[in-house]
């Protein structure tokens, strides 16, 4: 159903039509020749031409489920051959392979501008961000699958309820005791202190660094590195003032949570954003030592 | 069925806020949205917002701006409210703990943008709208928001008497992306849409995806009126092969436009000899189009936004954003080359008719954010004004909503008030294929009592669900595809008449072609192919409209340009143009802009930058 290949237009071969030439050898062994250099050249660039258009073809496999449609009910891997336009995203070629080939091809995107975090996803073996991923950057075939260590629903689409509640689980909004006292007054910041939260506050809950983490795929309870940079966010934020950083530090602190970090880096390396995950975990650790509260 | 006081459709800025401000204003509300919220096209906005803070400013100059930004069509009531209460707005949003960008005493920083009279814009680096978003969302996690994500809105449940001015809604039917659920969701006390803009109505859009216009088509459909649909803002700094947004920041901070010739020809060709780069949207879109047309675009299509000169550290500190998107995705380094740049639909000044409090003719139906029309940005909106839109009006119609009384609205919905019948000919056939329909059709139902009609809303809406799945047709994709091609061909940046009638009778041949449209993913679970059906019908539904108000406005007023009509025609066009669906015949109709604000009237006067 789903795999199919562009038509190719097909030349059809000149025939030759032999006429009747000159009786004089010389002039039929030069014409011959001529039709023969002729021939060579229209082969020549018929081939190049073919090459040219299997450069500008590239080939998906996308992992493909569901487990309600026969046939789709043991994962697959389907191949799909999009023509390559300058510029082409993984996600352009999956839209063009569902708009053109399989309407039920089936994955999560909207913003196309690597804001809305829709579209993570494990191409060719690392978690990326399907919109702002580059083709001509990827080997061919180009390996397209849901990320690892969550649960597939359909083809590329995970279930990202576990991601979410482990966002929500440490209090993931501003509180503070203390406000201006002009209703029109904003509390003060200093420049310093809005730049070293600006990298956290980046995070558009894509969910790859959780689904890179071995850590939160051994620990289903771990809090994993984007809901520590949430933390990590407000933890640091000066507004929120000492006591409530206090209480922030308990929350990162538990069992399942910054001690549990073995900094291997992976959410780092494949974070979108390019938030210094692993340098946060790390900083809210040693905050949680200076702070002598007690850790694992 | 689920049941709660106060429905909100869409979590964006509008959504969050409204529900929010029903929340705080004692309702037991939710929010219903086909995108989890952090996902919505809110978190794309860049520059800023904008918000009379500081002494020197006020929001009377504010109102000014906007008043004369939108060319003289915003409604005075509904501008002065945004402007007088944006900068509570922001600071709620600061008290929340947004990181705005700062200053050296530690206040939020303000840049200018087109069109304002002082630097009022509020930003936080060029990721204002994901700051805010994602600030808003925050509160709604604190306060416990019930929150039904990955449902799509199908429908409203509203009853079927033959003025909409009688009818109620009394609640929406969603069908659960995740498992094929279709559910009623009764609303006792309103239901509020905040779905966002409708770019996908054209092709080369800064508009996600999912921005397909669900509520307005879904509101026009049970008998509210689209208003001011023709006016659709060209974005003048788009990436040329995706039409992701560059941030009017860029030209806010000092970027300049070149042509091919490496003039600046926003003064050298004399477009805007006061405000050059910074003069409002739509004259820079039509600018740069003109340097295209006229063989002075790079490549015959774009120009190039140069902002080299800011340096390094204050691009930055500033724009830090914007070089990750120029090179992700048009592969220029801000940094060091010229970005290539060209027009872009961004934004739809019009929407759903709603007064200032988010009311709309039916009962109990509420419409807040771009997918609303109050009206705040007339004929043209100016950069940093859609983000206060959507906290100011996102939390007012949740108040009223919730049941708060905020005294008698000055704008009027529906034929409450003057309004003239349009006598306009469209030399193609318009609305329902096969002609008017019964009411129930689309969204009326036989039904009084606010159960039985959730109840028959959820039939047709199971119906409509198992026909699209059981039967053979078309996929709707070549469809939707040639609408928006044919839209941004002829509804663009330059209309002219001709072009416009073409446009109509491919519209019409769209509704034709979508009329076999089926679905051919059989699966409940997760069918993408179904959701993108459903909203195909709405794209139709509201590029008819959009073209119909282009045609009949002849004129030339704010983003609206016609070739036959090269001037601002005041005498005859200071109204709104509107459309009912009518049950299926559209009617088109106008009703007079109010250019009468509490204290002051604001004369139009000719729009120069």
């Amino acid at each position: 159903m789903s795999t199919q290949i562009p038509k190719q237009t097909e030349e059809s071969s000149e025939t030759d039509a032999e006429t009747d030439v000159a009786s004089r050898g010389d002039e039929r062994r030069t014409e011959k020749r001529r039709r023969a250099a002729e021939e060579q050249a229209r082969r020549q660039a018929e081939e190049a031409e073919k090459a040219a258009a299997d450069d500008d073809t590239i080939e998906l496999k996308v992992f493909r489920y569901d487990p309600e449609v026969e046939g789709k009910q043991d994962p697959r891997f389907d191949t799909f051959h999009v023509p390559f336009t300058k510029g082409m995203t993984v996600l352009d070629a999956l839209m063009y392979s569902r708009d053109n080939y399989d309407s039920s091809l089936t994955f999560r995107h909207s913003c196309r501008q690597a804001v809305c975090g829709s579209d993570a996803m494990f191409v060719n073996g690392g978690q990326k961000l399907a919109c702002k991923t580059q083709i001509v950057e990827l080997e061919e075939p180009i390996r397209v699958e849901p990320l690892p260590h969550a649960e597939v629903r359909k083809d590329l689409v995970v279930d990202m309820e576990h991601f979410y509640d482990q966002m929500e689980a440490v209090e993931p909004y501003f509180q503070t005791n203390e406000y201006p006292d002009g209703e029109l007054e904003e509390q003060r910041q200093t420049r310093e202190n809005r730049e070293k939260v600006k990298m956290s506050t980046r995070c558009i809950w894509c969910g790859a660094c959780m689904s890179s983490c071995n850590i939160a795929a051994g620990d289903n309870e771990y809090l994993g590195p984007a809901a520590i940079n949430k933390a990590y966010r407000f933890a640091m934020d000066e507004r929120e003032g000492e006591d409530i950083k206090q209480k922030r530090l308990e929350i990162i602190e538990q069992e399942h949570g910054v001690w549990r970090c073995q900094t291997q880096f992976s959410c780092t390396e494949v974070c979108p954003k390019d938030i210094p995950l692993t340098e946060h975990i790390q900083e809210l650790k040693r905050e949680a030592v200076k702070n002598n509260l007690k850790f694992w | 069925m689920h049941e709660h006081d106060v429905i909100v459709v869409g979590a964006g800025g509008a959504g969050l806020r409204a529900a929010i401000a029903a929340q705080e204003a004692g309702a037991d509300v939710a929010i219903v949205s086909k995108l989890h919220p952090v996902r919505s096209h809110t978190g794309a906005a860049e520059g800023g917002i904008n918000a009379a803070l500081r002494d020197a400013d006020s929001w009377q100059d504010h109102a000014y701006d906007t008043m004369k930004g939108s060319d003289y069509l915003g409604d005075a009531p509904a501008v002065e409210a945004l402007c007088q209460e944006s900068p509570e707005e922001v600071i709620q949003l600061e008290h929340w703990g947004m990181p705005f960008s700062r200053e050296e005493d530690g206040r939020v920083s303000q840049r200018p943008f087109g069109g304002l009279s002082f630097p009022r814009t509020t930003y936080a680096g060029a990721e204002t709208g994901h700051q805010m978003l994602h600030t808003m969302y925050e509160q709604v996690v604190k306060r416990g928001v019930t929150v039904y994500d990955e449902w799509h809105v199908m429908d409203l449940a509203v009853t079927d008497e033959d003025d909409p001015a009688d009818r109620t809604c009394h609640g929406v039917v969603a069908y659960d992306i995740q498992s094929g659920e279709v559910s009623g969701f009764r609303a006792d006390n309103g239901v509020i849409l905040a779905t966002g803009g409708m770019g996908q109505v054209f092709d080369h859009t800064t508009n996600a995806v999912a921005n397909t216009g669900d509520g307005v088509a879904m509101a026009y459909r049970a008998g509210v009126p689209m208003e001011d649909m023709e006016f659709i803002q060209f974005h003048p700094t788009t990436l040329p092969s995706t039409g992701v947004l560059i941030s009017e920041g860029v030209r806010g901070e000092g970027g300049i436009l070149y042509n091919e010739n490496g003039e600046r020809f926003m003064f050298e060709h004399g477009y805007a000899n006061n405000d050059g780069e910074l003069a409002s949207r739509d004259v820079v879109s039509r600018a740069e189009l003109t340097e295209v047309n006229e063989g002075r675009g790079i490549e015959d299509e774009y120009v190039h936004l140069d902002m080299r000169h800011l340096g390094e550290e204050r691009i930055l500190d500033r724009l830090e954003n914007i070089l990750h998107l120029a090179e992700d995705f048009e592969g220029a380094d801000g940094l060091t080359e010229p970005m290539p740049v060209k027009p872009g639909q961004h934004y739809a000044m019009g929407g759903i008719e709603t007064n200032e409090h988010g009311e709309t003719v039916i009962g109990g139906l509420y419409a807040a954010g771009e997918c609303a029309c109050a009206s705040v940005h007339g004929a043209n909106r100016l950069g940093g004004n859609a983000l206060p839109e959507l906290i100011v009006f996102g939390k007012r119609a949740g108040r009223h909503a919730a049941g708060e009384d905020m005294g008698e609205a000055k704008v009027t919905t529906g034929k409450d008030g003057e309004w003239e019948p349009a006598d306009y000919e469209f030399g193609v056939e318009v609305g329902e294929t096969g002609g008017r329909g019964p009411a129930a059709a689309d969204g009326g139902a036989v039904a009084t009592d606010p159960e039985g009609v959730l109840g028959a809303a959820v039939e047709r809406a199971k119906d409509r669900v198992d026909a699209l799945l059981s039967r053979k047709g078309r996929n709707h994709a070549e469809i939707r595809s040639k609408v928006q091609q044919t839209m941004t061909a002829n509804v663009n940046v330059f209309r002219e008449e001709e072009r416009l009638e073409e446009t109509l009778g491919d519209l019409r041949e769209a509704r034709e072609a979508y009329k076999d449209v089926a679905v051919s993913d059989p699966s409940r679970t997760f069918n993408t192919d179904l959701i993108h059906t459903m909203e195909t019908r709405n794209i139709l539904d509201i590029a008819e409209a959009l073209t119909m108000g282009a045609l009949a406005r002849e004129e030339f007023r704010g983003a609206h340009w016609r070739k036959e009509h090269q001037e601002r025609k005041d005498e005859n066009w200071l109204k709104h143009t509107l459309v009912s669906w009518n049950d299926g015949e559209p009617d088109l109709w106008y009703k007079p802009a109010i250019i009468e604000g509490e204290n002051k009237t604001y004369e139009p006067k000719s729009r120069s930058y």
